[in-house]
């Protein structure tokens, strides 16, 4: 077995909040310079402007990319010959959060309870996925996720009959529906297959995939590119105000499902996609 | 894009003159509000009690901010999203509320009070709060302090960036944008 201790996840998931929230992946600001281009829109192509802007501001004076830090998403892959020392995981992840939400001057946005919605003030707990794989690493992804975007998201449990059309459709209309309020350009999340919550999940980990990577089944890799084009056909453009630009990128997950079933869930991401990874 | 520039109070006068798609650099007085301090003060009207700023010809901004770091003026502050507060949207505007600004849809029984009360709604760009914070000149919490992020705020800004998104006529860039540019596929 090899010992890590928690301590170490703490000041990963410390860093990579604080980081995450002032800096975003290159693929973003690649992406956006490049469509400043040829976005069609002349409102469109000033909104991508004013993101890069806002982009070199928050790197530079460090003032986080948006208000909303979000709630903290982490996935946590064990591997099976690791054994955990110290602080309890689950404790050692929200001390890093807790840590990083304070000592990072961001927006603490965590209620305790849905109904009399008391803010935690430490934007604890977080939303850990815990997955246990072969070896002796850990990987750590965490993404900070708002709720502009997140509030769009949906899920519902096709007929088998209903196969790719009523996945392109659901998908396109879904996204359509939410016109500019998740902030676009956005990044689409699509789980499909499993159970209801497998299709959920796997909607969420599709949005840590490098931007615009295609899944490597052809099949799905052709449906992500017909509903890319799709969405970026319905006029809603740069933050809705209208264009050519919508979503940046379509990244589907599936996973074997019931005969009886076809779930699929859409998990929306502003342009903001927060998110970082770490091996130890 | 030319910019328009607007300064506060938002009287009707200057209301009108504004066009859906226009984009304006605003400078004067905000008040920021979200989901509670809007039950709050929708609770406050009910009860015939004083608001925490007078309604009529101001602008209320849809945001809760991060932290600002010492020596900051201002932390990443931008809208968040307005539907949110449609509910408790008419009897402000029946009270005389010109301006709202935030980001997405509003529901047609908003657009109907917009232009009932010759009100404007301003887009600012959602997820660009740390370009957004560089107008923002003072920031005073005056009301409901215990909300954090939530406590209604008055803000001092200059050539706050938005555009308009619904005007007193109600014509709506979300709808007019989209058609524009939708092609067939």
């Amino acid at each position: 077995m090899r010992e890590v201790s928690t301590l170490l996840i703490k000041e990963k998931i410390k860093k990579m909040f604080i980081e995450m929230n002032h800096e975003l992946g290159n693929d973003v600001e690649a992406f956006l310079n490049k469509t400043r281009e040829i976005e069609e829109s002349p409102i469109g192509r000033e909104v991508l402007e004013n993101l890069l802007d806002n982009l070199a501001i928050a790197k530079e004076k460090q003032i986080p990319i948006c208000q909303d830090t979000g709630m903290a998403v982490v996935f946590l892959q064990i591997g099976q010959e690791v054994a955990l020392t110290d602080m309890f995981i689950e404790e050692a992840v929200n001390q890093g959060v807790r840590e990083a939400y304070q000592e990072g001057y961001l927006r603490k946005s965590v209620v305790k309870e849905p109904l009399e919605r008391v803010n935690t003030k430490d934007n604890t707990p977080a939303v850990i996925h815990y997955e246990i794989v072969p070896g002796n690493r850990i990987k750590i992804s965490a993404m900070a996720k708002g709720f502009g975007s997140e509030n769009m998201g949906k899920i519902k449990m096709l007929n088998p009959s209903d196969g790719k059309e009523g996945i392109v459709k659901f998908v396109v209309d879904t996204v359509s529906d939410a016109g500019p309020n998740p902030c676009p350009p956005v990044i689409v999340g699509v789980g499909v297959g499993g159970t209801m919550e497998k299709a959920a999940i796997l909607s969420k980990k599709a949005l840590l995939r490098p931007l615009g990577e295609r899944n490597p089944n052809q099949t799905y890799g052709e449906i992500e590119k017909d509903i890319l084009g799709r969405i970026n056909a319905s006029g809603i453009g740069p933050q809705g105000f209208g264009g050519s630009c919508t979503a940046m990128a379509v990244h589907m997950e599936y996973y074997p499902t019931h005969i009886a079933g076809l779930p699929v869930a859409v998990n929306i991401n502003c342009h903001v996609a927060r998110h970082r990874e770490s091996v130890i | 894009m030319e910019k328009i520039i607007l300064d506060t109070p938002l009287t009707e006068k200057r209301a009108v003159n504004l066009k859906c798609g226009d984009m304006v650099l605003i400078s004067g007085t905000l008040y920021t509000a979200r989901d509670a301090a809007h039950l709050r003060m929708i609770d406050n009207i009910r009860q015939k009690k004083t608001l925490p700023f007078e309604l009529k010809d101001s602008i209320i901004y849809y945001a809760g901010p991060t932290p600002e770091r010492p020596g900051n003026i201002s932390g990443s502050f931008g809208p968040t999203t307005s539907s949110r507060m449609d509910k408790m949207t008419l009897p402000l505007l029946d009270q005389g509320l010109r301006g709202m600004i935030g980001k997405g849809l509003r529901s047609p029984e908003v657009i109907e009070g917009i232009k009932r009360n010759k009100a404007v709604y301003f887009a600012a760009i959602g997820g660009a709060g740390a370009m957004i914070s560089n107008s923002i000149k003072g920031i005073e919490i005056i009301a409901y302090d215990d909300l954090g992020t939530e406590a209604v705020r008055k803000l001092s800004v200059k050539d706050f960036p938005v555009v308009v998104a619904i005007d007193t006529f109600g014509e709506c860039i979300y709808d007019s944008g989209r058609n524009k540019y939708k092609k067939e596929f």
